[in-house]
């Protein structure tokens, strides 16, 4: 195991190296001067020379790529160029609440998905089955934003239950926070436990035919035991994979599920950053997600091992 | 046992949404203001948006304000007068006011304040204040302007954020970091900022003008949908949004918890047509001759094109400023649609079908507005495609000339050389559609330096017929500001600029 941690560590710094180079390069695909943009509405000239200079837009590509991967290594991730603050200050700003988000939606995914997913597979053909696979098929074609905005309209508007969206510190205000959050991470949490509920349904049918199941309950196991114990573990290895994919990308941001509940999170922060073509923050933030996303397929990797003993031969 | 669980789970779920019901964050005398957008940088000199003025409004004072009826009045001035030959601007400083730091405001610092927007490197201000060449202090409460030439623009644009004021001191140890924690001299300081969710402001406690100023804190919440804005105004969570959305002024009238306001905008929605940006202009009729930009806007009807693009929330124009604003040119009034006309003028031009693209932002209000100018141009023979361009990628097009007609919006300014100067003299920077003319630079020369209100007006009604002859623009409407606001709010003052002036605001 420890020389396949090894050898899986090790493709990370290359890959990075190469995710680098695709978000610098990418990202000058976009059309549009960002001095341009930049400059707003008066579009004063010296403004534009000094933007271009400022951030080195007249430079050659490799250059200004030097640079950035130069400061990147020191710890600098670069200046917002819109509101002029440290883009590393503005992820550590958002990434308390995108973690908190993508964690909450996950276990709201997790518990929905999973137990569904169980009762669906080991009640098959049931009234319980096809009322899982109804709520799942709920979960997969409704609209992040238009569950989000019933949910304001029912439980903001019409209950006032639930603030209609905003985010609370919660160090500041631990109920308000909850508070803030649960309706955006139901959103979220919906539609990953529907894909998780049909995922986690085909593996335990799967699993539940196989012989060691069949052996498992010849040897007088209870259900319980056959069906948590002996199934599920086995059933979980693609379950892993798909929740540390889900999860990689709830970190990335939920661009329309934040817009809907003013959640000031990655989703935002680089859509905003892309509109305005503010390419330090583009980049700093793909750069951490692409980061974030390669290390929790590691830790999923990991995780097989720990889940099925066979792995560990 | 999972199903036990689930239960177990489910209801733990709910219990804790029933029991975690929303709790106000801030107390009674914080208003709560929804933004469409997050600003830019908080420094006066550098600032570029038009949201970022809202902020400023409660932030920074200027040594000019102005009214319901856009007349220009003292705020940190207290008066000025014109110097000789109208060469020079001498302005006398409020006493007593001081900044958030505690420094004075004072003549030295309004000179200080002036040579920081002309000066700093990326300032935004300093073409604004081109015709300024010098500041004098003349007494501690008595600054003087030198300018190159009479400016009668300067008033108006010390009303903006050329007439901000940073405390000196602050920003000198500041530099260009400045923005991230300003230091003004308005009535509410600066707390904190959370860059897509909120700026918080305190108020100063010792601003001059404290007897207006009944809330401790404001706090300005960026939401950019509209819809999510009005859940939040009406759920309670905020006292006040701006850009409230057209479509939902008539399902407020029969809520008696919330009031609308609206204010005809100083600036404009139109078209800009491409008349000699690039050589695109001379390959379409439409840059090429005059009669055929005049055919396309006798094909308008704009009346339909408020009712229909927004819901009636627009009056129709057809210059830089609005009909009811005073600087309005009556000798150029406002076209009815004439489809029989427009098809006799392209007949005359011969080109009874012509056929353009019309680049367009991706807005919802914008796609709309395209689609109906389509609709209705067709009538009279032109062929309109549109193009749906994102904002920042279509202004690139428009700035090389890559594009034959650009649906475009401009905020306004209070001074209406602010919506004439930049858009048609030859080479400036929002000359889109490249028009040039010797004439007309010089009568925007005249409309600059004449002081008196009559003869500028003289200057801009031959502005216009130039204007409304050629058709470089063919302007549609002016929108309506539109904010809503809990009807326990009282004392809002309803300025064209679109600014929310916090003096005076309070609960009931």
């Amino acid at each position: 195991m420890f020389n396949y941690l090894v050898q899986r560590i090790g493709t990370i710094i290359p890959t990075l190296f190469f995710v680098s180079i695709l978000i610098f390069g990418l990202q000058q695909l976009l059309p549009g001067d960002p001095a341009l943009i930049l400059s707003g509405e008066d579009r004063d000239e010296n403004v534009i020379a000094y933007l271009r200079e400022k951030f080195h837009l007249d430079e050659p590509l490799p250059m200004r790529y030097l640079y950035w991967m130069g400061n990147v290594l020191q710890g600098d991730l670069g200046e917002s160029l819109r509101i002029q603050q440290p883009v590393l200050d503005l992820i550590l700003q958002k990434l308390p609440v995108t973690l908190q988000l993508a964690a909450m939606a996950m276990v709201i995914a997790l518990v929905i998905g999973i137990t569904a997913g169980i009762v669906s597979a080991v009640t098959k053909d049931s009234v319980w089955d096809y009322a899982a696979n109804v709520i799942s098929l709920w979960g997969l074609s409704t609209p992040n934003f238009w569950l989000g905005i019933m949910m304001i309209l029912f439980f903001s508007v019409w209950l006032g239950w639930l603030p209609a969206s905003g985010y609370v510190s919660p160090f500041e205000d631990l109920k308000a926070n909850l508070a803030s959050m649960i309706m955006p991470a139901f959103v979220l949490g919906n539609a990953i436990a529907a894909v998780l509920m049909r995922h986690t349904r085909s593996a335990m049918l799967q699993v539940l035919n196989a012989d060691y199941v069949r052996t498992a309950r010849a040897k007088g196991l209870v259900e319980r035991i056959v069906v948590l114990k002996h199934a599920l573990r086995n059933a979980l290895i693609p379950i892993i994979t798909l929740g540390a994919l889900e999860f990689g990308t709830l970190l990335s941001g939920s661009v329309l599920t934040e817009q809907v509940f003013s959640i000031p999170g990655f989703g935002k922060l680089i859509v905003d950053a892309v509109f305005n073509r503010d390419y330090a923050v583009v980049q700093g933030v793909v750069l951490v997600t692409a980061t974030a996303y390669i290390t929790l397929n590691l830790l999923a990797d990991l995780a097989y091992f720990l889940v099925n003993p066979r792995l560990r031969g | 046992m999972s199903w036990e669980m689930f239960t177990r789970g489910a209801t733990l779920a709910l219990a804790l949404a029933a029991g975690i019901a929303a709790t106000p964050a801030y107390s009674q005398t914080t208003l709560r203001i929804g933004l469409a957008e997050d600003p830019d940088v908080l420094d006066p000199t550098l600032a570029r948006t038009f949201v970022g003025r809202i902020v400023f409004a409660g932030l920074c004072d200027k040594l000019f304000d102005l009214d319901e009826k856009l007349a220009i009045v003292p705020q940190l001035a207290t008066g000025y007068e014109w110097g000789g030959d109208n060469k020079s601007l001498i302005i006398k400083i409020r006493p007593g006011v001081t900044f958030h730091d505690g420094e004075k405001l004072d003549a030295a610092a309004v000179k200080f304040n002036l040579e920081r927007h002309k000066t700093m490197a990326g300032s935004n201000r300093r073409t604004e204040l081109t015709p300024v060449t010098s500041i004098d202090v003349v007494d501690p409460l008595t600054v003087k302007l030198n300018l190159s030439a009479p400016f009668s623009p300067l008033l108006a644009v010390l009303t903006d954020r050329s007439g901000m004021m940073v405390s000196p001191k602050a920003s000198q140890e500041a530099g260009d970091k400045f923005g991230a924690k300003p230091i003004c001299s308005g009535p509410f300081k600066f707390v904190e900022r959370v860059a897509q969710d909120r700026i918080v402001l305190e108020k100063h406690a010792g601003y001059w003008d404290a007897k207006n100023i009944h809330f401790d804190r404001i706090v300005y919440l960026p939401i950019v949908d509209a819809t999510v804005r009005l859940a939040n105004l009406k759920s309670g969570q905020l006292d006040f949004i701006e850009r409230l959305a057209p479509s939902d002024v008539p399902g407020l009238r029969s809520d008696n918890r919330i009031k609308v306001s609206k204010i005809v905008e100083i600036g404009y929605q139109g078209i800009t047509i491409n008349v000699g940006k690039s050589d695109m202009a001379k390959g379409n009729p439409l840059g090429k001759d005059a009669k055929v930009r005049e055919a396309f806007e006798l094909s308008l009807d704009r009346d339909g094109i408020v009712a229909v693009a927004m819901d009636g929330q627009a009056d129709p124009g057809n210059q830089w400023v609005a009909p009811t604003n005073a600087w309005y040119a009556k000798n150029a009034p406002l076209p009815k649609r004439d489809v029989n006309k427009a098809k006799a003028l392209l007949r005359e031009a011969g080109v009874t079908n012509p056929s353009f693209t019309l680049m367009t932002p991706t807005t919802s209000d914008a796609q709309r507005i395209a689609q109906v100018v389509q609709v209705m141009a067709k009538e009279a023979g032109f062929d309109v495609k549109i193009q749906s361009t994102e904002f920042a990628t279509s202004l690139n097009l428009a700035d090389k000339g890559q594009y034959e007609a650009y649906l475009l919006a401009w905020s306004g300014r209070a001074d209406p050389d602010g919506n004439v100067q930049q858009f048609f003299t030859c080479n400036a920077p929002n000359n889109y559609a490249g028009f040039c003319t010797k004439e007309m630079d010089a009568l925007i020369e005249e409309s600059r330096t004449k002081l008196d209100a009559k003869e500028r007006l003289a200057a801009y009604e031959k502005i216009a017929a130039i204007a409304s002859k050629e058709k470089p623009v063919v302007y549609l409407f002016h929108r309506h500001w539109l904010w809503a606001y809990n009807t326990k709010v009282s004392g809002l003052r309803t300025v064209p600029d679109g600014m929310v002036r916090v003096q005076g605001l309070k609960f009931n």
